[in-house]
């Protein structure tokens, strides 16, 4: 399966279609705006999705002060607490990664690295970014109405989301679920997009399995952001009903404040179980563009290829595919029926094999390998190291009689920080780092970046880590202060006094992040075109940046899988995808 | 070398931090001590992975680093290495998913010498019914309560009429008798959680849920809500006393029953309404 250069002449299958004409903009509004270039909607979604993020940012130091010192910060009351994490959690989760991995890395990544001029929807494309970024206004608009934003936690669970007992009944829930069922039909419409692109916009010789990893990662978890979306699109529009007409999809009979309301018949269960199919499958989504990314990373920095590259992708597949069979390990203390709990701890133990058979395959990469400890490479290891964490932790979690007392501590907001908040960050910027000089045509800054690194990774994981004991202790979760109790040493306190100090640390150096990304679009070193000698096609472009059209007159044909590093007997440690076997003249486009 | 030393203390230091740590979990007052088993085993299960990872990436940062004329192995896959890692991983995963299963079938699988208490939750506090003379909780419906009824029993069941009521006290239990503690909400979700006893679970206005422990240990436990349910979320805080037999009944004589307090109610009510017309 591995593909080797050899003296009989290579076949690779003429075009089955012509070239389709590539719209060109016409003015600067068209170029630079309202563009169809996936390039320039990457960049949107991009600079949007970490804008956004930069709040959710802000709201958690302001949940690290109260946690840290409770009583300390008079603004901030419990009502505030739970709307700033709610928002916080919304933000990053679906505001901020998912648009950051699909809409932003994908829209970059997908045309150049299959060798096509841009997606197969352009236009299509184009309105996504429109309407994600009309969601992301309609979510912030929340902070301003009256009652302020949703306080019912990201999971939103009736009847409390819905009930004058939550903050932002008045009118934030409302705006949240309008600015989620916007965002859901903009990202419809982007992953149908890269879907077909993967499908159908392929290179001459660029077959399935001689995509980047990369490709790999973005492409399952946007078949899978198709099927598991549509879930929390209907639960939305439900509880939206049930709050705007009073109708009783999620709400049994109950009392609100002493009164008996006209609500009935209806099934909180339902809305978890709803919920949860999408949820489950979103962390995924998340969590899959990271682990193709992070292979890429890996060899080129490595100089090596990744390891079982075939097994990786069975990997992702099948990781995609069994994360919509595990959704109510979120619900073993729901109260749903117990016999379920055997059912799906045994598939969330399940989805751990070919988890690990990831992280073997990535450590084998490293191994017998040419490690240059870049900034990407040092992203890439940390990643390794937090995913490992985050990951074992799951194993507790999934196990559905340890899941009982741990559920609803700190131990599961330790947990999924880990898996899903430090592990795919660290791949963020890994990525940022190391595609930042195809995009801009410059390199970002060495010390900042080392600083960055090990400020983050460090920080971020002397927060996390030892939240998980805090758990254990009993803590809950979505407590704004702990207050008086028995069981909770004063030392407690104290470790979370320390966490917010390391919180905002870890603070400071992501604005030194951000200052480097900016001041390195004007002082950056050049970094010509392939600045990391790697094998994918966005490196062997005519022009760095990129222009319109990414290849110039001729698309390139592919004569290798992505991997060549390092091969015996090459003349170089790598060899391009569109490289030409030895003794074959390059073939263009025509037939 | 520095970087690998940095990423091997990464690993090191979290084992120490475990082993040191003061944040450990509440002695335990029921009988669950096997979730806490599982979880040591988990942990040690989980640990050894992490540390021999950890310790394999550092071990290839230090031995492969790349210098002058380095040259990397081109080895795409191994499928007999892939296969016993994968095996191997299933085993491992396996080690930790049957016993765990093992416990989750003793926790669905409620005794049948069971006592069966109720815990009431809603926004912001608990209220506790335990069955009167008869042995038997009496029905209820959220539609029923009031503010002489705020538990919501069905007036006309006469096996409520001797349930004891515990408005806003603390909850007392015997020590060594199985309880099965049955849930039930008038508003929104919340789950009464004490964390000694380990066990807890969802109440879902709508339904009833339940689950079941025998409390091992006199004490006073705190209770918490573990499930979000509004601003007062966090002072949704109530006690439970496990005591000796003897004082665990001397409670019970001083507790009073649904028709006392509903008695009373109404006494209440009609005092009131007859005065000055």
């Amino acid at each position: 399966m591995v593909d080797v250069p050899s003296d009989v002449l290579v076949a690779v299958p003429p075009a089955e279609v012509g070239e389709v004409d590539l719209y060109h903009p016409k003015s600067w509004w068209t170029r630079y705006v309202f563009s169809q270039d996936a390039k320039v909607i990457a960049i949107q979604y991009s600079i949007t999705a970490m804008s956004i993020g930069m709040v959710a940012l802000v709201l958690s130091w302001l949940m690290r002060l109260q946690l840290g010192f409770p009583g300390t910060f008079s603004f901030i009351d419990p009502s505030q607490y739970l709307q700033f994490i709610t928002m916080h959690g919304m933000i990053m989760v679906i505001y901020l990664l998912t648009a950051l991995f699909l809409g932003g890395f994908g829209n970059y990544l997908i045309p150049l690295m299959l060798g096509a001029r841009d997606m197969v929807f352009p236009y299509v494309n184009m309105v996504s970014y429109w309407i994600y970024l009309l969601a992301v206004l309609v979510l912030l608009s929340t902070f301003f109405v009256p009652g302020g934003p949703t306080g019912g936690g990201w999971t939103l669970y009736p009847p409390q989301a819905i009930l004058s007992g939550s903050p932002g009944q008045e009118a934030g829930i409302i705006l949240m679920l309008v600015s989620l069922i916007l965002f859901i039909i903009g990202f419809t419409m982007g992953g149908l997009n890269y879907v077909v692109t993967v499908l159908q916009g392929r290179t001459r010789g660029m077959t399935l399995m001689r995509m980047p990893l990369t490709v790999w990662g973005i492409f399952t978890a946007t078949v899978m952001a198709l099927l598991a979306f549509p879930a929390l699109f209907v639960a939305s529009v439900m509880l939206l009903l049930d709050r705007i007409f009073g109708t009783s999809f999620f709400m049994p009979t109950l009392v609100e404040m002493g009164q008996l309301t006209k609500y009935g018949g209806g099934s909180p269960l339902l809305f978890q179980h709803l919920f949860w199919f999408f949820g489950h499958p979103e962390v995924y989504i998340v969590a899959l563009p990271a682990f193709g990314m992070v292979s890429d990373l890996i060899s080129t920095h490595a100089r090596k290829n990744i390891f079982g590259y075939r097994m990786m992708v069975w990997a992702l597949v099948a990781i995609g595919a069994l994360s919509f069979v595990v959704w109510a390990h979120h619900m073993y203390v729901s109260g749903m029926n117990p016999y379920f709990g055997f059912f799906f701890a045994t598939t969330t133990l399940i989805i751990a094999i070919p988890t690990a058979i990831k992280v073997y395959n990535w450590t084998l990469t490293l191994w017998r390998g040419d490690i240059h400890l870049t900034i990407p490479m040092l992203f890439a290891l940390a990643f390794i190291i937090t995913f490992v964490n985050g990951g074992l932790t799951g194993l507790f979690l999934g196990n559905v009689v340890v899941d009982v007392p741990l559920s609803d501590t700190m131990f599961v907001v330790a947990h999924f920080h880990m898996v899903m908040g430090i592990a795919p960050i660290m791949v963020v910027f890994g990525a940022i780092y190391h595609w930042y000089p195809k995009v801009t045509g410059r390199m970002l800054n060495e010390t900042l970046g080392r600083f960055h690194f090990w400020v983050t990774f460090l920080g971020a994981y002397a927060i996390f880590f030892p939240m998980h004991y805090l758990g254990l202790l009993g803590m809950p979760r979505r407590y704004h202060d702990i207050g008086e109790t028995a069981f909770i040493p004063a030392s407690a306190h104290d470790l979370n006094a320390f966490m917010s100090i390391a919180a905002l640390i870890v603070g400071f150096a992501q604005l030194v992040f951000v200052f480097n990304m900016i001041r390195s679009l004007f002082k950056g070193k050049e970094a010509g075109g392939n600045p990391w000698n790697a094998t994918t096609l966005e490196w062997q472009t005519p022009q760095t940046p990129p222009a319109h059209g990414n290849w110039g007159k001729e698309l390139p044909v592919v004569y290798r899988w992505a991997y060549e590093y390092s091969v015996p007997g090459a003349e170089r440690d790598y060899s391009p995808q569109n490289q030409p076997p030895a003794g074959l003249v390059a073939q263009g486009v025509h037939s | 070398m520095g970087v690998a030393l940095i990423l091997l203390l990464v690993a090191v230091g979290s084992v120490v931090f475990h082993f040191l740590s003061p944040w450990w979990w509440t002695p335990i007052a029921s009988n669950w001590r096997y979730i806490d088993d599982t979880i040591t085993m988990t942990f040690w299960i989980t640990g050894a992975v992490f540390v021999a990872i950890v310790a394999f990436m550092a071990y290839c940062v230090v031995r492969f680093r790349h210098t002058e004329g380095r040259q990397a192995a081109y080895q795409p896959e191994n499928k007999k290495l892939e296969w016993w890692l994968t095996v191997g991983t299933a085993i491992g995963v396996g080690a930790m998913l049957a016993p765990g299963l093992l416990v989750w079938n003793q926790f669905v699988t409620v005794p049948a010498d069971v006592t069966e208490i109720e815990v009431m939750g809603q926004q912001w506090r608990w209220s506790y019914r335990l069955p009167g003379k008869d042995g038997r909780l009496g029905t209820t419906d959220t539609r029923n309560v009031s503010a002489d009824n705020p538990l919501g029993l069905n007036p006309n069941d006469p096996n409520g009429q001797d349930d004891v009521v515990i408005e806003s006290g603390d909850l007392h239990l015997p020590i060594g008798k199985p309880v099965k503690v049955l849930l039930r909400s008038i508003d929104v979700l919340h789950d009464f959680y004490v964390p000694e006893f380990r066990a807890k679970m969802d109440m879902v206005p709508g339904s009833v849920t339940y689950f079941w422990f025998t409390p091992t240990r006199t004490g006073t436990f705190d209770v918490l809500c573990a499930e979000l349910c509004g601003v007062a979320h966090a002072q949704m805080r109530s006690t439970v006393v496990v005591e000796e037999e003897g004082k665990y009944r001397a409670w019970l004589e001083k507790q009073q029953t649904f028709a006392e307090l509903h008695g009373q109610h109404a006494i209440i009510k009609a005092t009131y309404k007859v005065g000055p017309e």
